[in-house]
């Protein structure tokens, strides 16, 4: 069989992952930057017996996907910072009902209407704690449309197999741009289903009573078993409480389930990292021009390495410390005011050699942009 | 299969107030679906934020208790997946038509084919009787302390002008007209809206001396009329009840049908 190879813009390449993993309920809002991904799927599920909707508003689009998340169907929306900053309360609810499904947000410059069309990384806080009350999220990005395909046939994985909105935190720059990419064979990538409930008609089911592993089985909407769904605190048959302890068990269950996983959720990529005495650490289409320096400045003997990020929540504190430990600097290279900064601070034993290159400007960072910070951190000027 | 059979009685009581409205909403819902021998694995019930919304939680079909106004979105999501299943949206009027107003108007311009059910009380009862947009000018409300200047909704002409093809109003005094209109509502192919007045003694009631919860459904009669009674001719303050528009329009899940045809067929 030939390569199935595609040049297009990162946000098609998206689109194609998504149909690849089994997407088949799409509902969304035109924003820009990411509106390439609804028109994809306006034009492709039907073709494959899918369902696109053309919500009256992003927080409808992400109502609309977790109903019809309920009936057993893959779904996703995909918006930008306005769209998704509607959506948090819909997502808190997702995220209480353990309802899975793929929310992809194209960031543009913020905040508010910010700059629609430029490059900006500002919506990674937002991504963990734009929503209300405790919890925890998975939130992830690529780079390149090769590593976005395979990032979003996992966001697809991990929220089945965690029960959880995963947050597919794309850029302009990545969304925007053309790139070639292999589509891979069917079955090449894993994919997982719906984990669903092996009890019998007529038995008792319990929708909100993890197992041993700490899963929750499903039952589709529409099925044997007839279940409540509610956003409040609820016991295991989905019926609200608040008795302290369901309570307690309930709100540790939403966050232990992520956050005891991290090992099992994370992904990143390394260059060059064995004998770097200064270590980039970046994402997105930052990571990219952060790439391009690493190399660059290999060519001349310099000992700098890149940590790419692919896993951005939960944070992989544990692997930053460790793969920190001996540098002399730490450079974060995003662009936003230093939203990873904080996290990699917090991470390491010496915070005090973590440095920002950023750029907030909605202008792309350039290597030569990150090199001049570096030359500032190691005292060599501009 | 008889009414209670409907009821998850293992989370009674129910949290509604002595003399709510909402129970004989309820109560004639159920009437309603046993007279049409539903099966209750076919009926999914999507509701909000209120009191009205508490209704998902006590009976027994697929249910979801959503966020304030959004049940129409959810239901949306839920009725394209799974057309074949039948979905009831019980809502508040602040739920419906305050908060929820966009996805309502949206819902009935698609035509997609779910009963909205919209329990008019005319007060926020669940935070304690704060105005709604069907409060109507110069009732008091504990966010209208001196008088609301704000003018109501008529939620039958929205519900028509926004393209609803089926459009009805009753009253928790009209029991037997509440039953039949939810029958043809459920069976009405397209999104159907019925207005149900229902009383509110504990917030509304009270803020605006209506009297006992009794009274309240009592005035249901005497402020209502049949559509287009001489009654209703000779005083136009009377409240017509019926139903106003019940017509046939494509459906929005049958139309999306024909679009799968044409995409796989260009393909």
């Amino acid at each position: 069989m030939e390569k199935n190879i595609k040049f297009v813009q990162g946000n098609e390449a998206c689109a194609e992952a998504a149909i690849y993993a089994g997407l088949d309920f799409f509902a969304g809002y035109p924003i820009t930057p990411s509106t390439e991904i609804t028109e994809h799927m306006a034009l492709k599920l039907p073709q494959i017996g899918g369902k696109f909707l053309q919500m009256e508003d992003e927080i409808a689009s992400l109502c609309a996907i977790i109903g019809a998340s309920l009936t057993g169907k893959k779904v996703m929306t995909a918006t930008s910072g306005p769209g998704f900053s509607l959506m948090q309360e819909a997502l808190g609810y997702a995220i209480m009902t353990e309802i899975p499904c793929v929310i992809v947000n194209v960031q543009r410059g913020g905040p508010s209407t910010g700059l629609p069309t430029h490059a900006s990384q500002g919506d990674v806080n937002q991504a963990s704690w734009g929503t209300h009350g405790d919890h925890a999220i998975i939130a992830l990005t690529a780079s390149n449309h090769q590593d976005l395909f395979e990032i979003t046939v996992e966001a697809f994985n991990l929220a089945e197999t965690y029960r959880t909105p995963v947050i597919l935190l794309l850029d302009e720059v990545v969304g925007h741009m053309r790139e070639g990419f292999v589509i891979p064979k069917p079955g090449k990538i894993p994919l997982v289903g719906r984990l669903r409930t092996s009890v019998k008609q007529g038995v008792d089911y319990h929708p909100y009573l993890p197992r041993e592993d700490g899963r929750l089985p499903m039952s589709d909407f529409g099925g044997v078993h007839r279940y409540n769904v509610t956003g409040l605190f609820h016991d295991m048959w989905g019926f609200p409480t608040d008795d302290p302890k369901s309570v307690h068990e309930l709100h540790r269950h939403l966050i232990d389930k992520i956050l005891n996983n991290v090992h099992l959720i994370e992904k990143h990529k390394e260059y060059y990292l064995d004998d770097a005495t200064t270590i980039l650490i970046s994402y997105g289409s930052s990571a990219r021009s952060a790439r391009h320096l690493v190399e660059n400045r290999r060519s001349r003997g310099e000992l700098l390495g890149l940590l790419e990020l692919q896993t951005i929540w939960p944070f992989p504190y544990g692997l930053i410390r460790k793969i920190c430990a001996d540098a002399r600097y730490v450079v974060v290279v995003e662009m936003n005011m230093g939203q990873i900064l904080r996290e990699v601070k917090i991470a390491i034993d010496d915070p005090e050699k973590v440095f920002l290159a950023n750029r907030i400007d909605g202008s792309y960072i350039t290597p030569t942009d990150i090199r001049n910070i570096l030359r500032l951190i190691q005292g060599k000027g501009v | 299969m008889a009414v209670r059979d409907y009821l998850r009685e293992r989370f009674f009581p129910h949290m509604w107030c002595p003399g709510c409205g909402h129970g004989t909403v309820l109560n004639n819902l159920l009437r309603a679906i046993e007279n049409l021998k539903i099966e209750k694995n076919d009926i999914v019930m999507v509701s909000g934020i209120g009191c009205s919304a508490r209704i998902s939680g006590y009976v027994d079909f697929h249910t979801l208790h959503t966020i304030h106004g959004r049940a129409l979105a959810f239901a949306t999501g839920v009725k394209m997946s799974r057309p074949d299943l039948n979905l009831i949206v019980p809502m508040g009027d602040g739920d419906a038509l305050a908060i929820g107003g966009n996805h309502f108007i949206h819902a009935a311009r698609r035509n997609i084919d779910i009963t909205a059910i919209i329990m008019n009380n005319r007060i926020y009862g669940m935070t304690g009787g704060q105005f709604s947009p069907l409060t109507g000018y110069g009732k008091l409300a504990t966010t209208a302390p001196y008088s609301n200047i704000d003018h109501d909704f008529d939620a039958v002409s929205l519900a028509t002008a926004a393209g609803a093809s089926f459009v009805a109003r009753t009253t928790t005094y009209h029991v037997k007209q509440m039953a039949d209109i939810f029958q043809k509502a459920i069976l009405h192919k397209g999104f159907s809206v019925v207005e149900v007045l229902t009383q509110c003694p504990t917030y509304f009631g009270r803020k605006n001396r209506a009297g006992s919860a009794a009274e309240m459904v009592e005035n249901y009669k005497k402020s209502t009329t049949p559509i287009g009674s001489k009654a209703s001719q000779e005083n136009s303050d009377l409240i017509e009840r019926g139903i106003f528009i019940e017509k046939d329009l494509p459906e929005y899940c049958g139309e999306y049908d024909k679009i799968i045809q044409k995409a796989m067929k260009g393909k």
